[in-house]
């Protein structure tokens, strides 16, 4: 029984002025995965995120989600569609509380507020903020506020969740909760695509591994054949380094 | 509302050059207004009458001491200098971590503090420098050429030139660049943006002061003058992009152009309103302006 | 909510109380000014497009409903609702290319907006330009919506009026739509996050804003009975607006109530004393107010009451 496509990426391209952030890359998410995308600063990431979820206008490619045709579509519509992202500058809404947060997420399905605010209690158990749900945007930590990214974009209901550098600047400690978590969400059935840098989490989590250095796709495979390939060690480290996996 | 079927030419050329003096006038205005817009990403509203002040600087310069407009321009620069680094220090300053509502009226606040007070001080009359050492015009054939006006735009050539190579050339003005580009960046390199910003706010406040003390010698002066200038300024500033000084220049020259010739062309009644509606078309087909980024 | 029920109450029987009409015209004033506040804290307290130029949407209302009767007799009644449109309508028309516009950008296209608009009425025939417009005198009555023996009446019909933009507010800032407008405010990226359509829910914005001021216009003609652009559209109104929002507290339902019950009266007060001899000084003050309140209490009055509220909790 083959797994459905979930999302199908093809010949990505985002140019800026002169510069090619995104050139001719293609990866494909099977349902149910959860495919990591790293690559060194630069390496066009972040841009590809964008491309995808309609927050950049490619110059070129084909996206779909599920067979659907996405490229090009506006970020709204793309989020209906059942593809939920966090930022890398983790955007939360600060003047409200953190069940307000998510219950602006869960309007997204349930446009009655008594019934989105009971989804969002739900997902803030879920995600472990129950305790801080009437802390303000403001202040919360770095940890808690990516932490309620991930619950307002699990508010609304998606089928692909995409994370962007969910993992920087936190301690052992809060890592090693949010690679919980992750599990726990792909647990109940999610696929996953997450930029990362910090790599024994890649490694931990990951199914597949996409690669990109300077726009373009230079590897992809399972995390062990990934980071003991010469290449990659290359792009992240220069010509003078081997390394022993 | 085309007015005019027969135009002739020494007329168009005649508006061509009085759109020109303008233009170098609110060029140099704009300036300020866009240098503290670039450094700190504030509007200051109170830019109109940060120009009515040195306006007023040099009147009273001219009234109980005799002294020329013209020389009086170092004071004005000083003064307003210290005014706006002040303003800066004790209130700008204090808004800049506050929320975006705040920030967007402590201007205003400022403008219609400083309007007032000079309605208390000094009455809502108008006055006006009788001419002195510049009067008259000039005159090349049907073309007239008002000296104080010309005069006017000279200075305010040099001194944007002036502004301009001290950005350029100097320790500091190379700051207050690198400061305006990449605000992090700057602060990571060492610079202490916190002064740079206070050092903006005079300059841009110490540029428009200038800018009155030219103005002054051939412009009616009372307290409400700063309000129209300090509008258009900030179309000029759309026009030119957002913290460009180069960009501010030009556009000044063009809006002064486009006021003019389309108060000719058109019903001189609307001539604001489609300065106004550079700000908007700007904003919208071309946010960065012409020479921003 | 007793003291809200006591406040009531207490308006209710205000005029029949103090029959001075100075105190009565500050007090319509109040109302007239606090809808225009809660009007503009629709769009910009709750969605963050921070407009200084609603009273473009004012004299919108203003001029509609006085055109309409002057020249083609029609009930003011109909031209209040006529008005709201017309003002949505434009609205929506120059809202729309601005869906981008935030913070100090959108904050200047108002103002250019409201100039442009100023100024073309200032020189249109078809409302009598600068000369404005002089209110065809009807009888009095309900109907005709014009009362002249006494204010009494625009007063309770004023204060209907706040209480009707109250109620939309509070609808607003209750529901769906108000967690979205407060979405847009913080970030475009996050409400998109989301799935909010922010250019649908900005224009929405925008639209009911405009209406409830164009209404507040609409009784402002029939109140003093002559408009023209200088005093409906001038650019010192929407900054008015703006200051007793802020005063009183902007992204609350009451805070431009509580800023126009406070600035309102002192600035008309101070107007008369001070003022009237055309020295400034009430302004001055005023400019100064301004300054010290956007430095040290940019929450406004609500951002007071809310902390002690707070700490009591």
């Amino acid at each position: 029984m083959s797994k459905a496509i979930c999302l199908d990426v093809k010949g990505m391209t985002k140019w800026f002025g002169g510069l090619a952030a995104n050139q001719d890359i293609d990866f494909f998410v099977e349902e149910g995965e959860i495919v990591s995308i790293i690559g060194p600063n630069g390496a066009g990431k972040s841009t590809l995120f964008n491309c995808i979820t309609g927050f950049y206008k490619p110059n070129g490619g084909k996206v779909s989600f599920f067979g659907r045709d996405i490229y090009r579509m506006r970020a709204d519509k793309i989020c209906k569609l059942g593809i939920a992202r966090t930022f890398q500058v983790v955007q939360v809404i600060s003047d409200m509380t953190v069940l307000e947060n998510v219950v602006t997420g869960a309007l997204l399905r349930f446009s009655r507020i008594g019934l989105a605010t009971e989804k969002a209690l739900e997902i803030l158990a879920f995600t472990g903020l129950i305790e801080k749900k009437s802390f303000l945007g403001t202040e919360l930590t770095i940890a808690d506020k990516k932490r309620l990214e991930v619950s307002m974009a699990l508010a609304t209901q998606p089928r692909l969740l995409m994370l962007d550098e969910s993992m920087a600047g936190l301690t052992r400690v809060e890592l090693r909760a949010i690679i919980d978590l992750i599990k726990k969400i792909r647990a109940q059935g999610m696929t996953l695509v997450i930029v990362e840098h910090v790599m024994e989490a890649v490694m931990e989590i990951s199914d597949r591994v996409v690669v990109l250095n300077s726009g373009k796709k230079i590897m992809e495979g399972v995390p062990k054949e990934v980071c003991s390939s010469p290449e990659v060690i290359q792009a992240y480290l220069g010509d003078k380094y081997r390394v022993v996996c | 509302m085309l007015a005019r079927i027969e135009i002739m030419p020494e007329q168009l050329l005649q508006q061509i050059v009085n759109g020109l003096l303008i233009g170098f006038m609110y060029s140099l205005i704009a300036i300020g207004l866009t240098l503290i817009w670039g450094v700190m990403n504030i509007v200051n509203f109170a830019h109109g009458d940060f120009l009515m002040v040195g306006m007023f600087t040099s009147f009273w310069l001219f009234s109980l001491y005799g002294l020329d407009p013209l020389f009086s321009i170092p004071i004005c620069f000083l003064l307003l200098f210290v005014m706006g680094m002040l303003i800066y220090r004790f209130i700008v300053s204090k808004v800049m971590k506050g929320p975006m509502l705040a920030q967007l009226v402590v201007t205003f606040g400022v403008s219609i503090f400083l309007s007032n007070l000079a309605v208390y001080l000094w009455t809502p009359d108008f006055r006006l420098i009788p001419p002195t050492i510049l009067q008259g015009t000039w005159e090349f054939g049907e073309i007239i050429l008002s000296i104080p006006k010309t005069v006017a735009s000279v200075g305010s050539i040099i001194t944007s030139v002036c502004l301009f190579l001290f950005l350029k050339k100097t320790k500091t003005g190379k700051a207050i660049l690198a400061t305006e580009m990449d605000r992090e960046s700057a602060l990571l390199m060492g610079i202490n943006t916190e002064r740079i910003n206070s050092l903006s706010f005079g300059i841009g406040a110490a540029l428009v002061g200038v800018a009155g003390a030219f103005l002054s010698t051939y412009y009616y002066i009372y307290p409400q003058v700063g309000g129209l200038f300090g509008l258009i300024a900030f179309s000029i500033v759309a026009l030119g992009g957002f913290g460009s000084i180069e960009g501010a220049f030009i556009a000044g020259i063009l809006v002064g152009l486009v006021q003019t010739l389309g108060g000719f062309f058109f019903d001189p009644a609307y001539k604001y309103a489609i300065v106004f509606m550079i700000y908007l078309i700007t904003i919208w087909i071309r946010p960065q302006g012409l020479l921003g980024w | 909510m007793t003291v809200g029920l006591a406040v009531m109450v207490m308006l209710l029987i205000f005029p029949l109380v103090v029959t001075q009409i100075f105190p009565l015209q500050i007090m319509i004033l109040v109302f007239m000014y606090a809808m225009l506040g809660v009007a503009w804290n629709i769009m910009g307290g709750y969605a963050g497009m921070f407009s200084f130029g609603q009273a473009a949407f004012f004299g919108i209302g203003a001029y509609t409903s006085s055109y309409l009767l002057m020249a083609f007799h029609v009930n003011p009644w109909f031209g209040l609702i006529a008005g709201g449109v017309v003002a949505a309508l434009v609205a929506a028309a120059i809202g729309y290319p601005c869906s981008n516009l935030r913070g100090h950008y959108f904050a200047i296209a108002s103002i250019a907006f409201a100039e442009i608009v100023r100024v073309y009425f200032n020189n249109w025939t078809l409302v009598n330009a600068a000369e404005g417009i002089s209110l065809p005198m009807l009888d009095e009555s309900f109907t005709n919506f014009m009362f002249h023996n006494s204010k009494v009446p625009y007063y309770y019909i004023m204060l209907a009026f706040l209480l009707l933009a109250l109620v939309v507010c509070h609808f607003v800032a209750t529901s769906k739509m108000g967690y979205y407008f407060r979405a847009i405010k913080e970030s475009h990226d996050v409400a998109e996050v989301l799935g909010v359509n922010v250019v649908r829910y900005r224009l929405i914005a925008i639209m009911v804003s405009a209406f409830l001021s164009a209404m507040a216009g609409t009784f402002y003609a029939q109140y003093v009975l002559y408009i023209d652009p200088e005093s409906v559209m001038l650019l010192a109104i929407s900054i008015q607006i703006v200051l007793l929002s802020m005063l009183g507290g902007a992204g609350s339902v009451m805070g431009p109530v509580i800023g126009a019950a406070v600035l309102i009266p002192i600035a008309e007060v101070t107007r008369v004393w001070l003022g009237h001899q055309g020295t400034g000084v009430d302004m001055l003050i005023y400019g100064f107010l301004i300054t010290i309140i956007s430095v040290y209490q940019p929450q406004g009055v609500w951002g007071i009451l809310s902390r002690i509220g707070n700490r009591i909790k």
